[in-house]
């Protein structure tokens, strides 16, 4: 193993708020966001880059937190699921999957919803196809993708006008 | 589950990553979308002691259109293919950047990435070895081409020199009259496909002026069925020679039985796979509008 290992210096932006840390190269984005920033809504589940529980908004790109390096997050702006709402009020996305009944335990919820950001910036009114498509890299074990899909399609409508 | 330590270098260009692996020898390893490497340095399966970053090098994610080419940069991500207008003017390749694992991985991962791995199951070169593709590759000082079966020459091995790297994929595109598919079946968006068809067709009404047919998770390598293609060359596609080219298909795959499936299961997968390309690149060539990408079970 190499001797000497350089922290870097990197400077990113979390929810909005500007951070500069010095971290260890073979730190993952997702370790950063949880135990750096202490930002638990972002989920550990597989860790081998499958189920998207770690999923964030990278540039507005949705990652799996758990396959990126902190380092390649240097300059980058960064959404967790903590940045949905504003000032109290939940984000039509959250408010839609509680609405909808789109989740059981909760794990999955906060990648499901990031997906969700980035499929909607995208394209305001999805088909079911276009919405399967969007979530395929997040994984629900509890209960299925029904009220999931009913949950987008909420969030859809109440964003509409936005 | 940390990857080992290591120092991490951020490349400035091309020709400063090139240099950094030509000074740290073995020991280096290129990061371009991180969606292989990264879980194989998890799992401590890669373990470089320097870690050469390609993200920063900026004009290396690019989708051009020159004289009759597409000319991809080798950092473009599958989802900036997903997304190009120039790029689906060569459907076979919009079919495999759309279908690649999920929207997460695509956003991430590179086309110069995924044929630099050389993974067998990798969806990019069973697709371009159906065209006339260059990879174009570049050291510190020299650049060179090479066409993509002179590329990769097994499982995760390349023609690469230990100092060079992937600085362009270049796809001739087929002219008027041709179509092609892209098939891939997978258990669930996130895993390798189980088996994967690709299927390049030249057409003249329904004569097969030229056909080129290639198998994918089916051997340490993109197989080329070339006694499938010979089986529609020259030939009208008919339900027999499409039969005949399926099972040319089937005898030249030469899969391992895994966890995604046994052997047999997996030969006759790829025949069907191979026979519903043909469909649509058919279909295609004749002008019809045909959505397909990755079918999931």
């Amino acid at each position: 193993m190499p001797d000497n290992i350089e922290k870097i210096a990197i400077r990113l932006t979390v929810n909005g708020k500007a951070h500069s840390l010095r971290v260890e190269p073979r730190m993952l984005l997702v370790e950063l966001i949880r135990e750096q920033l202490d930002l638990t809504g972002t989920h550990v589940g597989c860790d081998t880059t499958y189920c998207g529980a770690c999923t964030v908004l990278m540039n507005g790109a949705a990652v799996k937190s758990c396959t990126v390096f902190a380092v390649q997050a240097d300059g980058a702006e960064i959404m967790t699921v903590e940045g949905l709402e504003k000032d109290g009020q939940l984000h039509p996305i959250q408010k839609a999957f509680g609405d909808a009944y789109g989740l059981q335990c909760g794990y999955c919820t906060p990648g499901l919803m990031l997906s969700t950001v980035q499929l909607l910036s995208q394209n305001k009114q999805p088909s079911e196809k276009e919405m399967r498509k969007a979530i395929a890299g997040n994984t629900c074990r509890c209960t299925g993708y029904q009220n999931i899909l009913k949950a987008i399609q909420l969030a859809a409508q109440s964003m509409k006008g936005a | 589950m940390y990857p080992r330590a290591f120092h991490y270098h951020r490349a400035s260009s091309l020709s400063e990553a090139a240099a950094m692996l030509a000074e740290f020898g073995d020991d280096a390893k290129l990061l371009a979308g991180g969606q292989s490497l990264i879980p194989l340095m998890k799992l401590r399966f890669a373990n470089p002691s320097h870690l050469v970053d390609l993200n920063f090098i900026s004009g290396t994610s690019y989708v051009r259109e020159e004289n009759g080419t597409l000319r991809f940069g080798a950092l473009t991500r599958h989802a900036e293919i997903e997304a190009s207008p120039a790029a689906a003017k060569v459907p076979i390749i919009h079919d495999c950047a759309a279908g690649i694992a999920d929207v997460q991985v695509r956003n991430r991962g590179t086309i110069g990435g995924s044929l630099a791995e050389a993974d067998p199951s990798s969806d990019w070169a069973t697709v371009l070895i159906t065209l006339q593709t260059e990879v174009r590759c570049q050291n510190a000082t020299r650049n060179r081409g090479l066409q993509l079966a002179d590329f990769i020459k097994d499982a995760y091995t390349t023609a690469l020199a230990h100092d060079e790297l992937v600085h362009e994929v270049a796809v001739k595109i087929p002219p008027a009259g041709a179509g092609g598919a892209y098939l891939a079946f997978k258990r669930s968006a996130p895993v390798y496909p189980t088996a994967s068809a690709a299927v390049q067709l030249a057409m003249e009404g329904e004569v097969c002026r030229d056909a080129a047919i290639a198998l994918g998770c089916v051997g340490l390598m993109a197989i080329k069925a070339r006694d499938a293609e010979a089986a529609l060359r020259g030939q009208s596609v008919t339900e027999k020679t499409v039969a005949e080219a399926a099972e040319a298909a089937r005898a030249a795959a030469d899969p391992q039985s895994d966890m995604r499936g046994s052997a047999d299961y997996k030969r006759t997968l790829v025949g069907a796979l191979v026979k519903r390309a043909i469909d649509i690149a058919v279909r295609r060539a004749h002008g019809e509008q045909v959505e397909v990408s990755h079918i999931y079970a």
